[in-house]
């Protein structure tokens, strides 16, 4: 049974406290939605109302046909995997993951049954006999991931639950977390703070910041065209340059920025949204060059990146961060241009 | 390299003072306790097991031991039923409480135990006309219930209530869950916390000198009583009988859980 999620004008309030703010979100039948933020965005928030831990000040819950908003907690049918994996530590392994199954009525030798054929497909049957206490980070978070999906469940939510375990790990366990998802073609609804994490399991990622959904899109639509400054920053764009559109030549729009550089940015790729607007771009889009047709600097400090040296570069218009190419390392104080790599920009509307 | 191995003999001393003080009063009480005369002395004149036989045969102290033993696991079983939820309470929504409600449920520690004997007898032995064993059991419940709470809240404070949520999420009702996944894991914390009650109350004079009245009376009180009459080495003896109570208790629970999980 796959089923989409719908929130609707959600707000919520932790005492006086706004943490959420007029929120929609759909997560299509199968889909898996990540929400992306710093801590205190409100993801975590918004996910325990989902769970039914919490309950919004306004708006409504809809998972399928069915209203959650006012159900309680335990009859939500939600697969729910924890940070802390939150594994019932007096219980085999076993049992924790037979637990859903006994809450809803199952006698014994088919829940035992049900959870060694769970425990199978994550591979710990090995391990079904002991206490949680005795597994590894990776071991335990497999568990729960077990727990949460025995009960068939038609929505699964994750908070944050690669959080604890080594780098290595994380990068198996997201893979094997999105094959699971996939498998059953399960509606799902991921937590995290780690940027890259969001963007390599999700089909859409939505950026929050101070109760708000940003940007609900595509992890490529995300990291190429952010839809303001404050996504941009938050995806990696280093440099956020005011510029004035002063005209047209050669169908490229005539942008001068502070200090009276000029850029030629051409139409078929920018549709700058006002007279005023912002271009953004990573190191990576301007490329350090000793000349040519670009923004003058001065260098700074490089860094070695192995694929590149970083520069920082002062320019009229402040600091900008580049890139510049390992066969022409750079000193610092040399006079350079910094040429703009068109495929890897994007303007923003100012007022962002 | 010569490695230090002795300690300093100043320490030492310390060290054997501290062991003599903390021993010395058991042995002088085991001592009396065997004494062959019919006053309270050590070192015991003569042995005899008398004293023990004579608890026994006085009916007051088998009445009162009745009493007390009673009176222990009712005032503490109603004040874990107080506790427990209490703890729970304090601990789970620890953010939106306020913080002097965890200082409430010690104020009975804070207020010296004979202001709290003498204000419950005025207000709930002759105020409000409840009987003598009620009354008792009100004042042992309201003593013990700061151990109760403190060492229930010491198991729960490391307790991560996540574990309870998920439980919620694959289909447990709160109530449910509460007893099959909040309590199995501080049961070490309610253990401990009744162990500790039950002693304290067994122990208690200062509360129970108010609260007994006619007819009924604790272990300590007769004790009390008896002392100012005759003070013979049965004193001495219902001490060691006491210790032994405790020393068996702890046995049990050494030898089913281990010592260290009251440390837990």
């Amino acid at each position: 049974m796959t089923v989409s999620l719908t929130l609707s004008g959600i707000t919520a309030h932790y005492g006086t406290t706004k943490v959420l703010e007029d929120l929609s979100l759909q997560v299509e039948e199968g889909e898996l939605v990540s929400l992306l933020g710093a801590s205190g965005c409100g993801k975590t928030t918004t996910l325990r109302l989902v769970a039914g831990f919490l309950q919004p000040t306004a708006g409504s819950i809809h998972l399928g046909g069915r209203d959650l908003t006012r159900l309680p907690a335990h009859t939500r049918d939600i697969g729910l995997v924890f940070q802390n994996y939150a594994l019932f530590p007096h219980l085999t392994i076993r049992d924790n993951v037979a637990f859903g199954l006994k809450q809803r009525g199952m006698g014994s030798a088919a829940r035992a049954k049900q959870a060694n054929a769970m425990l199978e497909r994550v591979g710990l049957e090995a391990l079904a006999d002991r206490t949680p206490d005795a597994l590894s980070g990776g071991q335990k978070q497999r568990v729960a991931l077990a727990r949460a999906l025995v009960i068939d469940p038609p929505l699964l939510m994750f908070d944050e639950p690669l959080s604890n375990l080594d780098a290595k790990l994380r990068v198996e366990m997201r893979v094997e977390i999105r094959r699971l998802q996939r498998d059953n073609g399960r509606t799902a609804l991921y937590v995290t703070h780690d940027q890259e994490e969001a963007f390599s399991i999700s089909d859409r990622v939505a950026i929050m910041n101070a109760g708000r959904i940003l940007q609900l899109d595509a992890p490529e639509v995300l990291y190429s065209r952010p839809a303001d400054a404050f996504v941009a920053n938050f995806v990696g764009f280093e440099n956020i340059i005011p510029l004035r559109a002063n005209g047209e030549q050669d169908s490229a729009i005539r942008a001068e920025m502070a200090g009276g550089a000029i850029l030629a940015l051409p139409r078929e790729r920018y549709e700058p949204p006002a007279q005023d607007f912002l271009f953004a771009t990573r190191a990576d889009g301007l490329m350090v060059a000793r000349s040519g047709e670009g923004i003058p600097a001065k260098l700074g400090l490089r860094t070695y990146l192995g694929r590149a040296y970083q520069y920082r570069c002062e320019t009229a218009a402040g600091e900008i961060i580049a890139n510049g190419p390992l066969s022409d390392p750079l000193e610092p104080g040399t006079d350079a241009v910094l040429i703009p790599q068109h495929d890897q920009c994007t303007v923003l509307p100012a007022d962002s | 390299m010569m490695m230090r191995t002795r300690p300093h003999p100043a320490l030492t001393a310390f060290a054997a003072l501290v062991f003599f003080f903390l021993m010395a009063p058991l042995v002088i009480i085991i001592g009396a306790s065997l004494s062959d005369t019919s006053f309270l002395t050590f070192p015991p004149q003569g042995l005899t097991l008398h004293w023990y036989e004579n608890i026994f045969e006085v009916s007051a102290f088998k009445r009162t031991m009745v009493t007390s033993a009673t009176l222990a696991l009712v005032g503490t079983s109603l004040s874990l039923l107080v506790g427990i939820p209490a703890a729970y309470a304090l601990n789970r929504y620890r953010v939106q409480l306020p913080s002097f409600l965890s200082t409430v449920f010690v104020l009975p520690i804070l207020v010296p135990e004979l202001v709290l004997g003498f204000s419950i007898m005025k207000s709930v032995t002759t105020g409000l006309d409840f009987p003598i064993f009620a009354s008792l059991v009100i004042g042992h419940a309201l003593l013990v219930l700061p151990y109760c709470v403190r060492v229930v809240s010491a198991s729960l404070s490391s307790f991560d209530f996540s574990i309870e949520e998920a439980a919620v999420s694959l289909g447990c009702p709160r109530w449910r869950a509460f007893f099959t996944i909040v309590l199995p894991n501080v049961r070490a914390g309610v253990i401990a916390a009744f162990i500790l009650a039950l002693i304290t109350s067994i122990n208690d004079v200062s509360i129970s000198l108010f609260l007994t009245g006619p007819g009924i009376s604790t272990l300590p009180i007769q004790l009390l009583a008896h002392m100012e009459q005759f003070f013979d080495p049965t004193i001495a003896s219902v001490s060691v009988l006491l210790m032994l109570v405790t020393v068996g208790v702890m046995a049990v629970v050494e030898l089913t859980l281990g010592l260290t999980f009251l440390t837990k």
